[in-house]
């Protein structure tokens, strides 16, 4: 009581806010915060939902808590074996799409030559592209060539259409580099080979992560192109898709979770690194 | 002779061989020596054939607008610029085919270029380590200790001020005793107060290493500064090259009178001789120019552009016209602009021979009767009028010494 | 280096990814053009006859879906740029310190896969769930099913649940380049705008705005191209009536087997969607997009 009165003593007359004045101040940040929580609405509900024990086949409805799924993550029939190829082919993929793309994205960046645009259209395409159209193409081409489904034409179809993001987030780092930097390495004394090494490559490192992660993400979140290449190969995705039939085994919410977990916590510690990198950039 | 309109302006004083300096014949072979070295791209010639030669341990400036060449021509020196035609020679050595990483020079870039990913420490130990150096940390410590940053051996470049990254640049570049070092602007991105600081402390460094340094530079009062030489350069050309003190009393072209300082051009016409000067007459005025500060062989009848600096000019209120002695340049005149900076005033004056002269007064006795409008009379010593050629543009190196150049980048 | 070298080091560089795009997207594209030109049966195989009949009747028969796609996506698109633009805004210019943590709150869906996301949107939508029943209660329903958006006291199985899944999907594909255009507009430029007499809406319609159109085409292209080819959404949140062009791709293909129908419908939605895109971007005035 007595703190509010002496507050209200010492201030100058207290400006005074309506709600409405308030509101079209702050209209921006309420209108986002609402979008924010419609992005992070489903992945709420997977959250508490992988805590269900539901009554039936269908995982919709609340049933009672338990934490069953959580302590038997593997308790589902092929569900771990589709997770196990799914990680497999993302880490592959994503080895094979960033050596491709940086490569790619160095001679596009650092050379002009004959072809340029073309590249750079080719490049670009496979993100123009509805995936339903690149799978179906790539299905039909390996099926005439009579080659087997399942691995290896998934790895192929996911390596295809990771490359071009690797190369935009590559190519876009390299960019922003100082060309100075390298010069300046070339006149202490270091071999074009010693540049690379020891300036190049670790300046456009936060680019190649980033297009690494992408690619990673994008190939182990892939249905749509996976359907039409994988033969009787079923990757987690597909595994998901074909419980939805069924009825989605819990365990689903529990992998999708403790996906999103690792995944904030990767963004996180990125995020440290590539923010005091930023910050670097800027000043110098 | 009456200059006739054969040389375009600019060619004029290439005739006078900039380059060739004090030859070598003999002595220690120059730090630098470029010979018929030039770069173009497809059709726009960024730098014109030069000559050049720059003594071993002296502090030389490249000084021009932006655009000039003047930068192409210090990259060429690095390496990192492949000549269209020439060589570059290093201590008497050719030097053209090689690679930069195989010259015994080093570069303080503009904007530094210090790697971000590397802490002060190894941006300054880069250098050695790539040569397979021994003894590494030591030198690193002793080179901070000389540009005083010791305690800052840990920080990242991105943590230091505009001043200490600049100290940095130049302690990684000096540490590897290059025969020469060459400066890209290295200045540029600082303020004024600390920008002044570090022209000394450059200047400082250099009597101490005794390396010979070039200096690439907009500025014209930083090279002044800090430079034994200067060559001002102009559409890739060198248009006049010599100590500062000469470059600014006897400018060889309009070029370098305006754009080093400011320089009053008046056109005038040569009536004839007296002794070792020539007279001349502008709008009915009569002056005088001593022979041999006039840049242009004319005779009576020819034109000259005579010219003076504004602090050479003593300005008196037109009421005591009568007190000024006998033997001096002196035109009438009307205040039209006075500006107050300090140690001086600046005042534009309107005049019959030219519309716009500028006179800086000290600051010494200030006569108020000198306000916008007043009637004076400046005079001023003849020797101190130099002649330029009059067939050129009176007003080249106005804009280019005000503004970095922007006439000369739709070029490039 | 020497010179010829210089000139062969970036075709070097190229070669293991181009020759990747090129055998494994340009030709299997090839192909897939001269298979929608093919007749034949599965047991006598198919063969090139220049059948061009083929994308007669696809868009004949399927006509329905490619209008369905194209404005399913359509709307999805703008409700993206709807949502997706305050949420960008907020995090470029008035999230201060917590700027990382939404950026990161923004990406991080993209890790959880997008299937089971999708499936949570089942549950969200159920028609018992507290949403639908409170729009019952409320009568948002009632206008919506008279929009003819949804059905009855339902949501799932209308057209609403998957324009609602598709932009729900796509958002951050908005976002992303939103953000990246309006970080880098200069806050002090809305600043100046206001000492130059503009209210906060004048300074967002003629400042903000068009600096981040950029941002703004990149974001709604990489929204509307995938939309327009999904059939998730329309699988698991749609029934029968809502189904997407994607849909009857997969199922002529995965199912039905008649390649070339399959090859005709992806080269229709191809140029569709390329010919919507061409006038987009000249309309906008961005081209320098790749």
């Amino acid at each position: 009581m007595t703190r509010t009165t002496r507050t209200a003593a010492t201030r100058t007359p207290p400006v005074r806010t309506s709600p409405v004045r308030w509101l079209r101040r702050n209209a921006v940040v309420v209108a986002g915060t609402l979008a924010l929580c419609y992005l992070m609405l489903p992945n709420v509900v997977v959250l508490v939902f992988s805590f269900n024990q539901p009554k039936g086949r269908f995982n919709y409805t609340w049933n009672h808590f338990s934490t069953d799924a959580w302590q038997h993550p593997c308790g589902v029939a092929d569900m771990c074996g589709s997770l196990g190829l799914s990680l497999r082919i993302a880490v592959y993929s994503t080895i094979g799409a960033t050596l491709l793309g940086t490569l790619t994205a160095f001679a596009l960046a650092r050379y002009r030559f004959r072809g340029r645009g073309a590249t750079n259209m080719l490049i670009f395409l496979p993100m123009a592209m509805p995936e339903v159209v690149m799978g179906a193409s790539l299905g039909t081409l390996f099926l005439n060539m009579r080659i087997r489904f399942g691995f290896w034409t998934i790895l192929i179809a996911h390596v295809m259409f990771c490359l071009s993001f690797v190369v935009v987030a590559v190519k876009a780092r390299l960019a922003s580099m100082d060309p100075r930097l390298e010069e300046a390495a070339q006149d202490l004394y270091a071999t074009p080979l010693q540049t690379f090494w020891r300036i190049t490559l670790p300046l456009a490192a936060p680019g190649i992560a980033a297009g690494a992660l992408l690619s990673f993400a994008l190939s182990f979140d892939d249905y749509i192109i996976t359907s039409f290449n994988a033969g009787s190969a079923v990757t987690f995705p597909m595994f998901v898709w074909g419980s939805a039939q069924r009825g989605t085994p819990v365990q689903v919410n529990v992998i999708g979770t403790a996906m999103f977990v690792l995944a904030v916590l990767l963004v996180v510690a990125g995020q440290f690194a590539g923010g005091r990198r930023r910050s670097a950039r800027r000043t110098v | 002779m009456t200059a006739p309109r054969t040389d375009p302006p600019a060619a004029a004083p290439d005739d006078a061989a900039p380059g060739t300096g004090p030859d070598a014949a003999g002595a220690a072979p120059d730090a630098v020596r470029l010979t018929g070295l030039g770069k173009s791209y497809g059709s726009f010639t960024a730098v014109h054939p030069l000559d050049l030669a720059v003594p071993a341990g002296s502090f030389f400036a490249l000084l021009g607008a932006s655009g000039c060449g003047k930068t192409t021509t210090l990259r060429m020196i690095a390496g990192l610029e492949e000549p269209s035609t020439g060589t570059v020679a290093l201590g008497g050595r050719d030097v053209t085919a090689l690679p930069p990483y195989k010259r015994p020079v080093n570069t303080v870039f503009q904007h530094y270029a210090l790697f971000p990913h590397l802490d002060v420490h190894e941006n300054v130990a880069f250098g050695l380590r790539r040569r397979g150096v021994k003894g590494v940390k030591e030198q690193v410590a002793e080179m901070l200790e000389l540009v005083q940053l010791g305690g800052l051996a840990r920080r990242k470049p991105h943590q230091l001020s505009g001043g200490q990254q600049q100290r940095v640049a130049v302690a990684r570049a000096l540490i590897n005793k290059p025969e020469v070092l060459l400066l890209d602007e290295p200045l540029g991105a600082l303020d004024l107060k600390l920008r002044r600081q570090m022209q000394l402390e450059l200047k400082r460094i250099q009597t101490e290493v005794g390396i010979t340094f070039i200096h690439v530079t907009h500025d014209q009062e930083e090279a002044m500064t800090m430079a034994d030489t200067v060559a001002v350069m102009n559409a890739g050309r060198v248009e006049q090259l010599g100590a500062p003190a000469d470059l600014y009393e006897n400018p060889g072209s309009t070029f370098v009178a305006n754009f080093l300082g400011t320089s009053n051009l008046i056109e005038a016409e040569v009536t004839g001789t007296s002794g070792t000067d020539l007279t001349l007459v502008s709008a009915g005025q009569r002056l005088t120019l001593p022979a041999a500060r006039c840049r242009t062989a004319v005779g009576p009848g020819g034109r000259v552009l005579a010219g003076v600096r504004p602090e050479k000019i003593t300005l008196v209120h037109g009421d005591d016209a009568a007190a000024i002695p006998e033997g001096r340049n002196r035109v009438p005149g009307r205040i039209t602009g006075s500006g107050f900076t300090g140690v001086a005033t600046g005042y534009v004056v309107d005049s019959p021979v030219c519309p716009e002269l500028e006179v800086v007064v000290p600051n010494v006795e200030r006569d108020s009767r000198l306000v916008p409008g007043a009637p004076v009379v400046l005079h001023w010593n003849p020797a101190h009028t130099f002649g330029l050629d009059a067939a050129q543009d009176i007003d080249a190196g106005l804009d280019a010494g005000l503004d970095a150049g922007l006439e000369a980048e739709p070029a490039a | 280096m020497n010179p010829a070298r210089r000139r062969l080091t970036p075709y070097l560089l190229l070669l293991a990814g181009v020759a990747w795009l090129l055998v494994f997207f340009v030709a299997p594209m090839v192909y897939q053009a001269s298979t929608s030109v093919q007749t034949g049966s599965l047991d006598k195989g198919f063969r090139v006859t220049w059948h061009f009949a083929t994308y007669w009747d696809a868009l004949r028969e399927y006509w329905p879906h490619f209008v369905r796609s194209l404005l399913y996506a359509g709307i999805a698109t703008a409700a993206c740029l709807a949502i997706g633009y305050p949420l960008a805004y907020m995090i470029a210019f008035r999230a201060g310190r917590w700027r990382n943590v939404v950026m990161v709150l923004v990406v991080a869906p993209f890790f959880t896969s997008f299937l089971i996301r999708t499936l949570a949107w089942e549950t969200i939508l159920a028609d018992q769930g507290p949403v639908v029943r409170f729009l019952d209660a409320v009568h948002v329903l009632d206008v919506t099913s008279w929009l003819h958006v949804t059905q009855g006291h339902r949501v799932l199985a209308t057209p609403l649940a998957v324009v609602c899944g598709l932009t729900y999907n796509f958002l951050p594909f908005m976002i992303l380049p939103l953000y990246t255009s309006l970080e880098r507009v200069d806050a002090r430029l809305h600043e100046a705008a206001g000492d130059l007499y503009a209210t906060a809406l004048t300074t967002f319609r003629t400042v903000t705005f068009p600096l981040s159109l950029p941002g703004v085409v990149a974001g709604t292209l990489l929204t509307f191209i995938p939309a327009s080819g999904d059939y998730i959404n329309a699988e698991l949140l749609g029934s029968t009536n809502q189904k997407m062009i994607g849909n009857v791709i997969q199922a002529q293909f995965l199912r039905v087997l008649d390649y070339p129908t399959a090859a005709a419908l992806s080269f229709i939605l191809m140029a569709a969607i390329l010919a919507i895109v061409t006038v987009y971007i000249r309309r906008s005035g961005t081209e320098e997009l790749v």
